[in-house]
């Protein structure tokens, strides 16, 4: 295989891997919560491929869990918010008027939290857990997609198809969802696949900081803050969620580029 | 032009009130009862109902809202639940910590991301232009919670360089301004690799280089210069991720800042501070955005007179 082709392939191998390990985690799931004291920080070798942690768990198989963890949150977060942003920036766009007026200004308070400084304080409120992780993450970037689809549909709206779907009596949720959406679906799946990594950082940021998912369930961000005190005797508990977290992250970004180019799709600076 | 600017400051103050709003209503979300939450289920009944009075929870909650915003305007943030102290005295004493760290980590972003994408530029399509795009991939792709500790491990604990946390030493503040300013970095380069290509096939380029000017001499005098108007709106959009950064990266640290106050409070379940803090940090975000508009006009005369 030659160099330029791997290339090709990275992206793609790594959402495999992904998906494999979300997939087989809860085969392994009552391996990663065995506590096993003898095993205790034990480095890689041939019986555990990565290690085991401060409890003895197979780094592995917590791994594997922290992978469903992820890609839950990932794809949850991008389809909840995607499916918002889409709705009331459809209507921002085609309605106009105060109704455009009013989710405008909402779409500029939001942008002004920066980043995820507002889900970490939602998170934080709400208390953790898998579904408060995924409600505070949409809260924020529900925007991006508000924003994006109401540019799309006042592009859109004024053209032939619209005004003679409107000229047959088409209703305005039939016209937003049949001649509008399938016209502006390539910028918005483009900003959904940036949207994966960055929900996959973000709730892997969450656990970090004590508000993700909560133990027994496992979260690369929950590992790495596990690691850190351990790091100097055992840096393979940072080392081996860090690289996954950041592989996922880099192959999804990637493939989004790619998916931009592809598309055709001109989008703002991130 | 006034009228322009006139509209921008309204837009912002629009956008203040909302945040202020939204701020407010984030302690209404707590599930449940906020006043069990931070007193914990057993507390005396008596007990909840001083706190809630005191809280003025047992108000209406237009009558809430309207004490709120005027406290604001008062600079009044509340009491800390934790050590009783105005919030606005605590985040007082934790901003300068926060606004060092936020310009070294851009300081250090600009450092770095103007040569690489410069170059990257000037040698587009060569192996130093592939590296130099394939380095900022990965620094955008790399978590600050995971750079953070990497640097720690390589820095503090082999080579023993750098303390490991805190803002004690001088020295303190080089690791986590890296792990800040990497991911603003990454971003910079492509930006201004994007725009100095832009640029450089302009003519005066042409005309620069052909009166015999150096190389470094058109590429910083002439190329940048021009290429800094979407370099610098990309500063300003991410100043607001470098703020939110940091809150992670003061955790990493224990930078004495307004990010771990934030994290600790949410910890205590130090409701004032939470707001004081996500309000601050909002605040800051929106100052910068409108600084940032008004300097396009400084930067790019044109604007102004168009």
């Amino acid at each position: 295989m030659t160099p330029r082709r791997l290339a090709r392939l990275f992206p793609w191998l790594v959402l495999a891997a992904w998906l494999g390990m979300a997939l087989l985690g809860p085969l392994l799931a009552g391996r990663a919560n065995q506590v096993d004291l003898p095993r205790i920080l034990a480095p890689p070798s041939a019986t555990l491929p990565l290690g085991a942690d401060d409890l003895g768990r197979p780094v592995l198989a917590r791994l594997a869990a922290g992978a469903g963890t992820s890609l839950a949150v990932g794809f949850g977060v991008v389809l909840v918010s995607a499916a918002i942003g889409a709705l009331l920036g459809g209507i921002a766009g085609f309605a106009g008027g105060w109704v455009d007026l009013v989710i405008v200004r909402i779409i500029d308070v939001f942008l002004a939290f920066p980043g995820i400084l507002l889900a970490i304080a939602l998170a934080g409120i709400l208390g953790p857990g898998l579904g408060n992780v995924v409600i505070a993450l949409a809260v924020v970037s529900w925007v991006g997609y508000a924003r994006l689809l109401r540019a799309q549909v006042l592009s859109l709206r004024g053209r032939d198809h619209v005004l003679a779907a409107r000229a047959l009596g088409a209703g305005p949720v039939r016209i937003l969802l049949r001649h509008l959406l399938p016209l502006a679906a390539a910028p918005l799946i483009v900003e959904a696949t940036f949207g994966v990594a960055g929900a996959v950082v973000a709730e892997a940021g969450l656990s970090f900081l004590g508000l993700g998912v909560q133990p027994p369930a496992a979260s690369w961000g929950t590992m790495i803050r596990d690691g850190v005190s351990q790091m100097l005797t055992a840096p393979h508990l940072v080392a081996a969620p860090g690289a996954a977290l950041m592989l996922v992250v880099l192959a999804v970004n990637l493939l989004g580029d790619r998916l931009r180019d592809r598309l055709d799709v001109r989008t703002a600076a991130r | 032009m006034p009228a322009a600017i006139l509209t921008r400051l309204g837009a912002a103050l629009v956008v203040v009130v909302g945040v202020c709003t939204l701020v407010f209503l984030l302690i209404h979300l707590v599930p449940g009862d906020p006043v069990e939450a931070m007193l914990g289920e057993r507390a005396q009944a008596s007990d909840r109902l001083a706190l809630r009075a005191a809280l003025g929870l047992d108000l209406p909650l237009w009558e809430q809202y309207r004490r709120y915003i005027t406290g604001l305007l008062h600079l009044n943030l509340g009491q800390s639940f934790l050590d009783q102290r105005p919030v606005a005295a605590i985040l007082a004493e934790r901003l300068p910590a926060t606004l060092r760290l936020a310009l070294a980590g851009l300081g250090i972003a600009l450092v770095v991301a103007l040569p690489l994408g410069m170059l990257a530029a000037r040698f587009r399509g060569t192996a130093l232009d592939s590296a130099a795009m394939t380095l900022s991939l990965a620094g955008i792709s790399i978590p600050n919670f995971w750079l953070g500790p990497l640097l720690i491990l390589v820095f503090s604990l082999w080579l023993g360089w750098t303390p490991v946390s805190g803002d004690e030493a001088p020295a303190s503040i080089v690791l986590p301004a890296i792990t800040l300013g990497t991911a603003l970095a990454a971003i910079l380069a492509r930006m201004v690799r994007a725009s100095m290509l832009e640029v450089l096939g302009e003519d005066y380029i042409r005309t620069a280089r052909a009166k015999g000017l150096g190389e470094a001499a058109v590429l910083w005098r002439h190329a940048l210069r021009n290429a800094w108007l979407p370099v610098l709106t990309v500063i300003g959009l991410q100043l607001g991720g470098l703020l939110a950064g940091a809150v992670i990266t003061e955790t990493v640290f224990a930078w004495p800042g307004i990010g771990s106050l934030l994290v600790d409070a949410i910890k205590a379940r130090d409701f004032p501070v939470v707001q004081g803090c996500v309000l601050l940090i909002s605040l800051c975000y929106v100052l910068v955005n409108a600084l940032t508009d008004l300097a396009y006009v400084w930067i790019d005369p044109r604007i102004g007179a168009r």
